[in-house]
């Protein structure tokens, strides 16, 4: 950006402006209770909503606000210091830590979860396992016919995430290596919207994480593994991911007491019921 | 306070209100451009309209959106094929020839139809018309042109038709009655005399819903397919531009040639709607009945 001082300065005026109304908005608020702002990941979000509602149960004075927008929008918002916890499918980028630390915050990952991401295709699609090449090959474009996979002559339609989902990253991360999704995969903007179209068509493949996969579709299994809580764990899943709750600094006060509960047997097993693995054993 | 004093006072807040939204909407165009014009200190506007691959996320990204400018045209087109027939004969027969009691039923449907929330009918076209079309049509899927084309007409028909109803509604009766007079049919009358001298508003009609179905995003979004490659054939799938800004702004790292990139995208949103209008607004004066002397 250019060196326009007035522009800067006026700048400025307005980010002290922004402070003062937030603080007389917020500041006043924790007063008499002490709030959480949650925010990111869509992946993450089922995971935070069942823990919240749980917490905030057990704790009644607590208050906790949560939304979805994406692991960006949390992290985006973790910097500009709008949200307590950003919620990501993924870790933090090295241009995202080098804008916060400009910005003055210390992000601090802690892993809550472990998804693992599922090929899934339509119920009666009659192939059943594919190896991650396999899968590379059909959303890059390179195999278009399940016919070459040993199923019926049928041609594939290949169902990618948008490209910036976090889902669509850890899938190009660890299936396609960052190589191209071919122009022709279509393109769903969430995971449930993916699962319906799959349902209802033979041609089709996507992939979501383990918590959304349900009777409607088929899970494939990736180099003769299948998803499950347990392939996950051990890492014999080729597919899976951590998932992360990122602070401003080590977590304090009522953000540390949340995570702690997320953490903890009785937050793992929430993790567990919404179709995540949970962490067991790992200390936080 | 003297009557001239409040006369002065409400002359001023009226006209701060109406500076105001000028302003807010002057703001907003001065921050998609700012948001988006920077894009082009790393592409040149050319390679960006014209290139033909969208792969904003990878390194080195890639931020052409020639396939999702056809996109959002062929649909768009599509649409309006479908929804102008509808949206002018419905309206004339609910000016023309409906009686009293269907006009009545009629307009209220339709206006009903006008008020369906845009995420409704794209849950239609996903759940129901996408699944049904694919199995009766034997496609390889339902995501594709036609059901974002049917979905957008859906719609574009009740602006054509509301619009286009006024229009002929506003045609003088003089001319109805100098055609009858002449022993022209009521088939005749309509045809010849009432829309081509409603013919100004009913161009706006079908250019504002022209605009509606180009700026339609929720629709686009759930049922057009989303793969930004040019279509070989009217069952593909493509992605409309609001659909790739509202999928991808959410993710988009604040301030990264992405997120320029979609303000950029939001700009050539903006020139196409405002072309639409300039058209509209062309055809409108173009074509203006000044009163039964220019007929």
């Amino acid at each position: 950006m250019s060196s326009d001082t007035c522009g800067e300065r006026l700048k400025r005026f307005f980010r002290g402006l922004l402070l003062a109304a937030l603080w007389t908005v917020f500041g006043a608020g924790t007063a008499w209770a002490e709030s959480i702002v949650i925010k990111g990941s869509t992946t993450v979000l089922p995971i935070a909503q069942v823990t919240l509602e749980a917490y905030m149960k057990a704790n009644s004075g607590a208050k906790i606000s949560l939304s979805g927008g994406g692991s960006g929008d949390g992290l985006k918002a973790l910097i500009d210091g709008s949200t307590d916890i950003a919620n990501s499918s993924r870790q933090i980028t090295q241009t995202e830590s080098e804008l916060a630390g400009k910005k003055g915050v210390r992000p601090v990952e802690t892993a809550v979860a472990i998804d693992a991401i599922v090929p899934v295709v339509n119920p009666k699609n009659r192939v059943n396992d594919l190896t991650v090449d396999q899968l590379s090959q059909i959303y890059q474009g390179k195999i278009g016919n399940w016919k070459e996979l040993g199923g019926d002559d049928l041609k594939i339609v290949a169902i990618s995430r948008d490209s910036s989902s976090g889902t669509f990253e850890a899938w190009s991360d660890m299936v396609l290596n960052r190589a191209k999704v071919s122009p022709r995969a279509q393109m769903q903007a969430s995971s449930g919207a993916i699962v319906q179209a799959v349902s209802k068509n033979r041609y089709a493949i996507g992939y979501i994480g383990l918590g959304y996969v349900d009777r409607t579709v088929k899970a494939m299994a990736v180099n003769g593994v299948q998803a499950s809580a347990k392939t996950a764990l051990s890492r014999e899943y080729p597919i899976s991911r951590f998932l992360y709750m990122y602070t401003n600094g080590e977590p304090k006060g009522e953000t540390a007491k949340y995570i702690r509960f997320v953490l903890s047997p009785a937050g793992q097993k929430l993790v567990a019921q919404e179709g995540f693995v949970p962490l067991a054993g790992r200390k936080p | 306070m003297t009557s001239r004093v409040r006369e002065i006072i409400i002359r001023n807040a009226f006209a701060v209100f109406a500076f105001l939204s000028v302003l807010l909407l002057g703001m907003i165009v001065f921050f998609l451009f700012r948001e988006g014009l920077p894009l082009f200190g790393q592409i040149s506007p050319v390679r960006f309209l014209f290139g033909m691959s969208w792969y904003p996320t990878y390194s080195p990204p890639e931020y052409g959106i020639w396939p999702l400018i056809v996109g959002s045209l062929i649909v768009t087109v599509l649409a309006s094929l479908i929804a102008v027939p509808f949206g002018l004969l419905s309206a004339v027969y609910i000016a023309e020839i409906a009686p009293a009691g269907i006009r009545e039923i009629l307009k209220s449907i339709i206006e009903l139809l006008a008020g369906l929330p845009s995420v409704v009918l794209g849950f239609f076209g996903m759940v129901i018309l996408a699944p049904w079309m694919q199995e009766t049509f034997d496609l390889p899927t339902g995501l594709n042109i036609v059901n974002a084309s049917l979905m957008l007409a859906i719609m574009a028909i009740p602006t054509i038709s509301s619009i286009s109803e006024d229009a002929l509604y506003a045609v003088s009766r003089d001319f109805k009655e100098a055609s009858y007079a002449l022993g022209a049919t009521k088939f005749e009358t309509v045809a010849r005399v009432v829309i081509p001298a409603a013919f100004s508003g009913i161009s706006t009609a079908v250019i504002l819903g022209m605009s509606r179905a180009i700026g339609e995003t929720m629709v686009v979004l759930m049922v057009a397919g989303g793969a930004a490659a040019i279509p070989q054939g009217l069952f593909d799938s493509v992605r409309p531009m609001p659909a790739s800004i509202a999928a991808e702004m959410g993710e988009a790292p604040f301030g990264s040639g992405h997120y320029h990139a979609l303000f950029a995208t939001g700009i050539v949103l903006f020139f196409i709607t405002l072309a639409f209008n300039l058209v509209a607004d062309y055809l409108s004066n173009r074509f203006k009945e000044e009163g039964s002397g220019t007929l």
